[in-house]
């Protein structure tokens, strides 16, 4: 039984393996003079990992009995992960090495957080989901207060903490309830548990649950931590959590949602509602007035969260799939955007005032009209690959019969669309100013234009992830 | 009358009561005497004669000190948290106390042969710690509380290695009691006792139990160059006379668990004699000397340097010994040496 | 009332007690020491409950090692409570109101708690006629063993994070090199003369 779970579980065990004996190895070697080797190797790690699990994997299989689920929906999740995370390390090994803050910990601790993610996507059973959890979130606490000798990295880093711990805490009071109520903590038992009717202690589990959930992906009314731990935390590490952590917290929010209470999607379709409406109009407007461009990606992230999760509040294999697919665009548009915000310096220094792209468009007229391909993908105009993103929830709703929150995503997507435009107005229009010099790494050049022709070439067929997508969406809601 | 005993709720409750007794008495009476063989052997080691007025060689100078404690005047520092400052010497004395509930001095002469026992003794040894840290504190004065402080991160630092030492008997018994770990090491007298299978732990143990007890040379907390006498400056009288004995009784305990652990308990070391509480007796009293002994002929350590014995010395090689004997036990290295559950303990 | 029942309630109301005083205490180092009060009585439960393991290690990791490392910080800091209380004192109506309707929405969801049809059957079984530490190590080890190997990374990830964000390797100060003392040879250290009566140097 052992050797096949094992098999099962292989990558997650490499990886785990791998973050050891890296952290060995770095100890007793050059400490942070390996740093910069060691965030390459670990990126590589994840590419190939990331290529084996999308490549290899088929069908489904559970593992220690019912605890580790490795489906189509799981992969998909990893591979998004892994390609993302691999992403954000490359991309952010020339900032910090600038700035000193390249230790060799912080690859292996996003190594470390990533087999959390991994093990969250998976999750079969509630003890399983909160240990994927915590290793994720502890890991993330630690690299938001990376740089010790900034107050607001360490702010960020201890308000992430607490109010994580707090989410956590509710979290685990819905699932103790939900336990309760079932008597076992596999989701499988669950919904057989639940049937097709919820009891009140049942339903107040849920709801707990499912506000921690909402926590880790940041969805309004429990977005409050995002902004600040975005601008405090070092902008590489703000990149990571817009983008895989995202992933695996709405990989497990679906997982949950429809492997343990399937049965019931009535109930919980309208919180998700809730939590979908409420994130798009709170990122839209909240967002028109931060000057600093990482607090506007920290409501920009709301936002989309809002509408990933009007997918999942379609309650169809449709829903799910498309808010896969919506994940996959954001995140890369992301790494994009992030990869041009951490070149944002002046003499050395970061800049992230969105003032300080005045005229940008003069002085480097390609990574200008990068970004603007960027922005414009973000706030969903049409002929980018974020409006295919948009399209495929607003589908996925209309088909579920959800008229009004199409309508309300479409009011709040306007509104948003201002913000992001806005920063398009400075590039091209604002009044003429020297805010920004230094050069970008070839590395994130190179991020930001593929990114940029991503958004552009992927409108012919999305590179084929909607059929994998459906794939997963398939093997999740049955 | 036997049914009076174990039938009803009364009887068993003077039962019970009377065990205590039987275990407590003894015991009290035995640590005057073994003060007064702290003192003798100190004494001896410096060439000076020790205690020698009161009664015949002096035997009865711990009753007269006694005494002495009981008649003085208790003085309350101003400042003090008065509920917390008499808690503290009851707190150390009654957890050095109900630790021998489970010591057995004999096979089957024990209060409670429970399971875990070990792992009992183990939770009180580190609860004794409250006793200092609150005295310390409560004193509302600088140098207990940097002994409080000092004894606090000194017996977290030694319990973890202590914690780890027991697990390896533990793996090597089967058993957290410690009448299956006694059997475990009967035999062939004193070669099967568990000191040659678990040999460099029977150092480590003994070491980390001086520092667990606050003895010399690790008698950092109440150093009385540094630190005046550390967490016990402010206390007179009876609290005192408590925290003394409460940290004798674990010196004490200390022996019995060595004796217990490592040296075959009530086991006779060689097989024509017969096993019996005498030869646990005997043993405790050996490590008592040695212990004595120790006192008095070592200087005491830096705080730095013990923290660095502990952390940096004790714990890998305790930790390693632990990964060692989980291998020997399971692939039943020489026949079951270090896995008596094989051997039919 | 038998033996086991007043055990029970005794322990209970400590542990209730303990956990009441914790919150209202004036003093932080009281407050600990009623936490740790309420450890006990839990620890106290536990063994009633016949898990004797669970309840020994509550009271060895935590009233032996994290209350004390919670002690040993509320000794050293130098906070005044009674500022930071009336600080909370401001919120205190609203922390009441938000109290007082999860404590009602709890007693409607204890108050008509339902379990699931045949909740019974889907309890974990009972690891047979052993003692609770064997059949513990038996799930732990076996069945369990991702979610333990798991833990364990976690409790890696909090210290390889304890120690990226405090340890400073600062120059100039003096450290102590065990071995290299260790290893010093006396013979190229010091150098003996023997000086003759009466001559000097």
């Amino acid at each position: 039984m052992i050797s096949s779970d094992i098999q099962i579980v292989l990558p997650e065990i490499i990886l785990a393996l791998f973050a050891m004996g890296a952290l060995l190895g770095a100890v007793y070697t050059g400490k942070d003079k390996t740093a910069s080797f060691l965030t390459w190797l670990t990126a590589g790690v994840f590419l190939v990992l990331g290529a084996w699990i999308g490549l290899n994997g088929q069908g489904t299989q559970e593992a220690f009995g019912g605890m580790f689920i490795d489906d189509s929906f799981s992969r998909f999740a990893k591979v998004v992960i892994l390609f993302s995370a691999a992403a954000v390390l490359i991309v952010s090994i020339d900032y910090m090495a600038k700035r000193d803050l390249l230790r060799f910990e912080y690859p292996i601790l996003v190594a470390l957080a990533t087999v959390g993610m991994m093990v969250m996507v998976s999750a079969g059973d509630l003890m399983a989901l909160y240990m994927g959890l915590e290793l994720q979130s502890l890991a993330l606490y630690v690299v938001a207060s990376l740089r010790r000798d900034s107050a607001k990295s360490t702010e960020a880093g201890l308000k992430y903490f607490v109010l994580g711990a707090l989410s956590s805490g509710l979290l685990l009071y819905g699932a103790s309830l939900t336990y309760g109520f079932a008597g076992t903590t596999l989701f499988s038992g669950i919904l057989t548990a639940v049937g097709h009717d919820v009891s009140i202690g049942l339903l107040f589990g849920m709801v707990f649950m499912m506000s921690g959930f909402a926590f880790k992906v940041s969805a309004a009314p429990f977005h409050m931590w995002t902004p600040d731990v975005y601008e405090g935390s070092p902008t590489p590490v703000t990149a990571f959590f817009a983008t895989a952590p995202k992933v695996a917290a709405m990989g497990l929010f679906a997982r949950v949602v429809y492997d343990a209470f399937g049965g019931v999607v009535g109930d919980w379709q309208q919180i998700v509602m809730m939590l979908s409406i409420l994130s798009m109009f709170v990122g839209a407007i909240a967002a028109i007035g931060q000057t600093n461009i990482k607090r506007l990606m920290a409501y920009s992230s709301i936002a989309h969260m809002g509408f990933a999760l009007m997918g999942l509040a379609a309650g169809t294999a449709m829903g799910v799939e498309a808010m896969l697919v919506y994940m996959s665009i954001y995140v890369t548009m992301n790494i994009g955007t992030f990869a041009f915000i951490l070149s944002m310096e002046k003499d050395g220094k970061p800049v992230t005032e969105i003032k300080a792209l005045s005229m940008y468009s003069k002085k480097e007229p390609l990574k200008a009209l990068a970004l603007l391909v960027l922005m414009f993908s973000l706030a969903g105009v049409p002929p980018m690959l974020g409006f295919m993103g948009k399209l495929a929830v607003f589908r996925a709703a209309l088909e579920a019969d959800l008229v009004w929150l199409a309508v309300a995503a479409g009011i709040a997507s306007v509104i948003g669309a201002f913000y992001y435009l806005r920063v398009v107005y400075y590039m091209y229009f604002g009044e003429d100013s020297d805010a920004l010099d230094g050069t970008m790494s070839p590395v994130a050049w190179g991020m930001l234009v593929a990114s940029a022709v991503i958004m552009l070439v992927g409108i012919v067929n999305l590179f084929g992830i909607v059929p994998m997508a459906a794939e997963a969406a398939q093997a999740l809601v049955n | 009358m036997v049914e009076f005993f174990t039938t009803t709720n009364l009887g068993i409750l003077l039962l019970t009561v009377g065990q205590c007794l039987l275990v407590l008495v003894p015991l009290l009476v035995a640590l005057a005497f073994l003060m007064y063989a702290d003192r003798k052997v100190w004494a001896a080691v410096q060439m000076r004669k020790g205690p020698n007025i009161v009664g015949v060689f002096g035997l009865l100078q711990s009753f007269a000190d006694f005494i002495k404690y009981i008649v003085k005047e208790i003085v309350v520092p101003a400042g003090a948290d008065k509920f917390v400052f008499f808690l503290a010497p009851l707190i150390s004395f009654v957890m050095a106390v109900i630790a021998w509930a489970v010591i057995p001095f004999n096979d089957g002469w024990v209060l409670a042969d429970i399971n875990v026992a070990i792992l009992y003794v183990f939770a009180i040894s580190s609860l004794e710690v409250y006793g200092v840290i609150m005295g310390g504190w409560a004193s509302n004065s600088k140098y207990p509380f940097l002994g409080s402080l000092r004894s606090a991160a000194q017996m977290i630092s030694y319990e973890v290695s202590i914690g780890l030492i027991i697990i390896g008997v533990i793996i090597s018994t089967g058993s957290m009691n410690f009448g299956d770990i006694v059997r475990a090491q009967d035999g062939y007298g004193i070669l099967s006792w568990y000191f040659i299978p678990h040999f460099p732990m029977l150092f480590l143990f003994f070491i980390s139990a001086l520092a667990e007890t606050n003895r010399p040379p690790f008698d950092l907390p109440e150093a009385e160059s540094e630190l005046v006498a550390g967490y016990q400056v402010e206390y007179s009288s009876t609290p005192f006379l408590l925290f003394m004995i409460g940290e004798l009784t674990a010196v004490v305990l200390m022996c019995a668990l060595v004796s217990l652990l490592f040296l075959g308990g009530w086991l006779s070391p060689v097989e024509f004699l017969p096993d019996g509480i005498l030869w646990m007796v005997a043993k405790m009293v050996f490590c008592f000397f040695i212990f004595a002994m120790v006192k008095a002929i070592t200087p005491r350590y830096r705080y730095d340097q013990l923290m660095r014995l502990g952390w940096k010395v004790f714990l890998p090689m305790s930790l390693a010994w632990v990964v060692l004997v989980s291998f020997l036990a399971k692939f039943e290295v020489l026949g079951g040496f270090w896995a008596r559950w094989v051997i039919g303990g | 009332m038998s033996v086991a029942a007043i055990a029970f309630y005794c322990f209970a109301l400590t542990t209730v007690a303990g956990g009441l005083f914790t919150v209202v205490s004036r003093n932080p180092v009281h407050s600990v020491l009623w936490l740790i009060l309420s450890f006990l009585s839990s620890a106290g439960l536990f063994v009633l409950l016949g898990a004797e393991f669970i309840a020994m290690l509550l009271m060895i990791v935590y009233v032996g090692a994290v209350a004390v490392l919670f002690l040993f910080v509320v000794m050293m800091l130098d906070i005044d409570f009674a500022e930071l209380k009336a600080e909370m004192a401001k919120y205190m109506p609203l922390a009441l109101l938000i109290g007082v309707i999860i404590l009602l929405q709890l007693a409607m969801a204890y108050g008509s708690w339902a379990y699931s049809d045949g909740f019974e059957t889907r309890l974990a079984a009972p690891q047979g006629d052993m003692q609770n530490t064997a059949a513990l190590g038996l799930l732990v080890y076996d069945k369990y063993i991702m979610l333990f190997q798991l833990a364990g990374l976690i409790l890696l990830v909090a210290m390889i994070g304890a120690i990226v964000l405090t340890l400073r390797h600062r120059q100039n100060i003096k450290r102590q090199d065990v071995l290299a003392q260790l290893y010093r040879d006396p013979a190229k250290a010091m150098e003996l003369k023997d000086i003759k009566p009466g001559q000097g140097l």
